[in-house]
């Protein structure tokens, strides 16, 4: 191979003007990290939202919430963010369009939203597979102690639903986290889009790419012991697969 | 803000849908294919028992299964010149074209998650299937091309399915090297004309009916192929 590896280009000032490589990857990998963390947050509240309301008895809540789920799991992430970012300020009136595209952080904000929204669907599907893996019996055990329904999700349902679905839930984090990646069509600087600028700015392509791979792969690797650690800790004797 | 302007998606339909879902649609059907291919292969060596190749293909699966898709369309896009120069001992890194490249990456990519799927497939056959092949006479590898992967090939349909649609969103990534897919088709036009809001819309109802369809198809499926068990 006819290719000039230069591993000490991490510590050479980029033409970015703020500090070195290793410097904007670092940053890069900040912005991942938070946009995962933000995005993760809104996920799993909306997704936990959408998986109960399809639990719910009655047929206008399901139905909703399978809309939801169908409409944001059956369209490419990439084109959401299409949508969120180039398409959403166009519909609005033009005042809030404008304030829109003006915002500091729009594609910040975007990705947030965008992946938040999209990684919801899946949520939702995960819980409310979880609370439907569930025996009848519980939810009629609550009901026949005198439970409100709200009582009954909170005491009796979702404490373990949420324990049964950890691990999937796992993966759709680390979903999460990968699919970070993508805001950079929409200009995100993200870790991803650091590597891809050190690579333009210094020709140091697979230093630029290892080291990007090197940081996911050690994300993963800290996210999935995590979830281990934070699933025996919940365990409840009896429960779930021992 | 401009009136709509829904001609544009006439004028350009032929365009986009011949030309790029054509493209999204072959890449799909290979990257499937292929993908299966070296799964199927990955999950094998997986459960081989050899301790060195069961590692080599464990470490595969889990290393690309932790990385992003983008970051992998790009590694490839530069790795895979210098594959092939390797590959072919020529003097140069070769240029296989952008669809070479992406078919490639997809491949690769797409094999990992396979796998997992083909390892579950295969787990969930029970033991004494093997074990009867094996007293019949057969040998371990008509077991596995006789007894199980059939099994686990029908077993497992519904959720290779559902990852090619998924494969098939995921394909409109190849919007990052600048390929002409259904995305990319459709992106060139909005760009030229101005209408972003009207081609972007349009995609996205593409997209949603071509995955809905075939996520309610599998669906189906899922109940037709059910194994008796």
């Amino acid at each position: 191979m006819n290719y000039n590896w230069n591993w000490g280009i991490f510590w050479e000032a980029s033409p970015e003007g703020a500090g070195s490589y290793l410097d904007m990857l670092l940053q890069g990998l900040a912005t991942t990290l938070a946009v995962a963390a933000l995005a993760w947050v809104l996920a799993f509240t909306c997704g936990s939202a959408v998986g109960i309301m399809r639990t719910m008895p009655g047929r206008v809540a399901p139905l909703l919430a399978s809309c939801w789920i169908e409409l944001f799991r059956n369209v490419p992430l990439l084109v959401q963010l299409f949508l969120w970012y180039f398409v959403l300020p166009e519909l609005l009136p033009a005042a809030a369009g404008t304030w829109l595209k003006q915002l500091p952080n729009a594609s910040f904000a975007t990705a947030v939203v965008g992946i938040g929204l999209y990684m919801s669907a899946r949520m939702a599907v995960q819980l409310s597979a979880g609370i439907g893996a569930l025996p009848a019996g519980q939810r009629a055990a609550g009901t026949a102690l005198g439970l409100t329904p709200v009582q009954t999700y909170r005491y009796v349902l979702l404490p373990v639903a949420y324990r049964i679905i950890l691990p999937p839930m796992t993966s759709d984090m680390l979903a999460t986290l990968k699919n970070t990646s993508v805001a950079l069509t929409i200009g995100l600087a993200e870790l991803t889009a650091r590597a891809r600028s050190m690579q333009e700015f210094s020709f140091q392509v697979f230093e630029a790419y290892a080291a990007a791979t090197l940081a996911y792969g050690a994300i993963s690797l800290v996210v999935t012991l995590a979830a281990r650690l934070l699933e025996r800790r919940l365990r409840i004797p009896g429960f779930g697969t021992a | 803000m401009s009136a709509f302007d829904f001609d544009v998606i006439g004028r350009s339909l032929s365009y986009v849908l011949l030309t790029g879902l054509r493209f999204t649609l072959l890449l799909t059907l290979l990257s499937a294919a292929g993908g299966l291919l070296l799964g199927t292969l990955l999950a094998l060596l997986r459960l081989s028992g050899n301790p060195v190749l069961g590692w080599l293909a464990a470490a595969y699966v889990n290393l690309v299964r932790s990385l992003p898709l983008v970051l992998v369309i790009f590694w490839f896009f530069f790795l895979v010149p210098y594959l092939a120069q390797w590959l072919t001992g020529a003097r140069r890194p070769v240029q296989v074209g952008a669809f070479a490249s992406a078919l490639i990456t997809f491949i690769v990519f797409e094999a990992a998650y396979f796998s997992e799927i083909i390892r579950a497939g295969i787990g969930s056959i029970a033991r004494g299937q093997s074990l009867a092949g094996l007293a019949i006479g057969l040998r371990p590898w008509q077991v596995t091309r006789y007894v199980v992967l059939p099994q686990v090939f029908r077993i497992m349909a519904p959720v290779m399915l559902t990852q090619t649609i998924i494969l098939f969103q995921d394909t409109s990534l190849v919007y990052v090297l600048g390929l002409v897919d259904l995305l990319g088709a459709a992106s060139q036009v909005a760009q030229r004309d101005g209408r972003l809001v009207e081609m972007y819309l349009f995609v996205a109802v593409v997209y949603f009916v071509i995955s809905f369809t075939a996520s309610r198809g599998v669906a189906r499926l899922q109940t037709a192929v059910a194994v008796p068990r």
